[in-house]
């Protein structure tokens, strides 16, 4: 099969689940920074829990090896200003890149927006991009992962954010139970 | 007329979350590598700059990496990705009665601003999501399942500068 073929299927399955778990809806992602519907908390760290136990038992059986998957690299200064500036994004526009397409394909005109926005920002910052390559390139790590930070086993690792995933989802309903 | 069916409520999220998950997986398994959105849109505006003026593209140095390929970002991984993603929402939504043409927004503000602050919200996180390398698709989802050490900075840096702006914008959502 087409990797493009396959592409777009995975990108289907992708956006029917985000849907489905009402991440299309801008004031349902905000609840999460007003402590009022914590969704996007939950569907996000259950996402990344079940396909972090999924690739460590797949790859300690010996069905795949962990190290034929592309891992992002690590640049920790850029990576944590983008983060911050992304945040204040994300509460500004009440959406994500991911959830702004799935708002704007079930007839959203605020997902439209965010999503016309989120192109010009990149096309704005990709031109003054040059500028500031110094920054852009600074403190890079790599491939780099916790595991390697901690020196701890990765299967600890796995299992710690496991338990910190259930803690907090334990602490999530205790949240929304309250109000 | 027909009347307008009752839209069904949302999924469990964590029934969603692990459905999320398993795409994810799917991905990691079937492709080497995970989901991203921010990706397609910075291999979109390669495509435009390239197309608008070609030798801007080949030296900016963030553009020209997405035009390696024989200079056509429109068949890059990515971009089929994401137009899944709004083929998959939108059939989701059709299915549950979900689709209304809105605009989303608080009960405070108007239509306009609301567009407005989508349209900077959307700025801001292109700005972020490049300096970052990917947003919450591409760093969250996929380098943290991959226990990415950037893209966990990444996470608590987004989370902790959304919830240090939301009390400032409040009238906008509240």
């Amino acid at each position: 099969m087409s990797g493009l073929v396959l592409a777009t299927m995975i990108g289907v399955a992708f956006g029917w689940t985000l849907e489905r778990a009402g991440l299309g809806s801008a004031r349902k992602l905000v609840g999460q920074f007003y402590l009022r519907d914590l969704t996007v908390f939950k569907v996000m760290f259950s996402a990344i829990v079940t396909a972090m136990l999924g690739a460590f038992w797949l790859s300690r059986l010996g069905i795949i090896d962990l190290g034929q998957i592309y891992l992002p690299e690590t640049f920790i200064g850029p990576q944590l200003a983008g983060g911050l500036v992304f945040g204040i994004g994300f509460v500004v526009a009440g959406l994500c890149p991911g959830t702004s397409c799935v708002a704007a394909a079930t007839g959203r005109v605020d997902g439209v927006a965010t999503v016309f926005g989120m192109f010009m920002g990149v096309l704005a910052t990709g031109l003054f991009l040059p500028r500031f390559a110094a920054f852009y390139a600074s403190t890079p790590r790599g491939a780099f992962t916790l595991p390697e930070a901690f020196h701890l086993p990765y299967g600890t690792v796995v299992l710690l954010i496991a338990l910190v995933a259930l803690g907090g989802f334990t602490l999530a309903e205790r949240i929304e139970g309250r109000r | 007329m027909i009347p307008a069916r009752a839209a069904r409520p949302y999924a469990n999220p964590y029934y969603a979350g692990i459905a999320l998950g398993l795409v994810l997986l799917a991905s990691f398994v079937l492709t080497g590598r995970g989901l991203g959105a921010s990706g397609a849109f910075a291999s979109t505006a390669s495509g435009v700059v390239h197309a608008v003026s070609p030798s801007t593209a080949a030296a900016n140095f963030y553009f020209s990496r997405y035009l390696a390929d024989g200079a056509r970002p429109w068949r890059d991984w990515l971009v089929f990705e994401l137009a899944g993603v709004m083929v998959g929402a939108w059939l989701s939504a059709r299915l549950a009665g979900r689709l209304r043409a809105t605009v989303e927004r608080g009960p405070r503000v108007t239509s306009l601003v609301r567009l407005v602050l989508a349209t900077a919200g959307g700025g801001a996180m292109g700005l972020g999501a490049v300096f970052a390398r990917g947003c919450t698709s591409g760093q969250a989802l996929t380098g943290g399942a991959l226990l990415s050490v950037g893209s966990w900075l990444f996470v608590l840096g987004a989370f902790a500068a959304g919830y240090t702006a939301a009390p400032f914008l409040r009238r906008a959502w509240q």
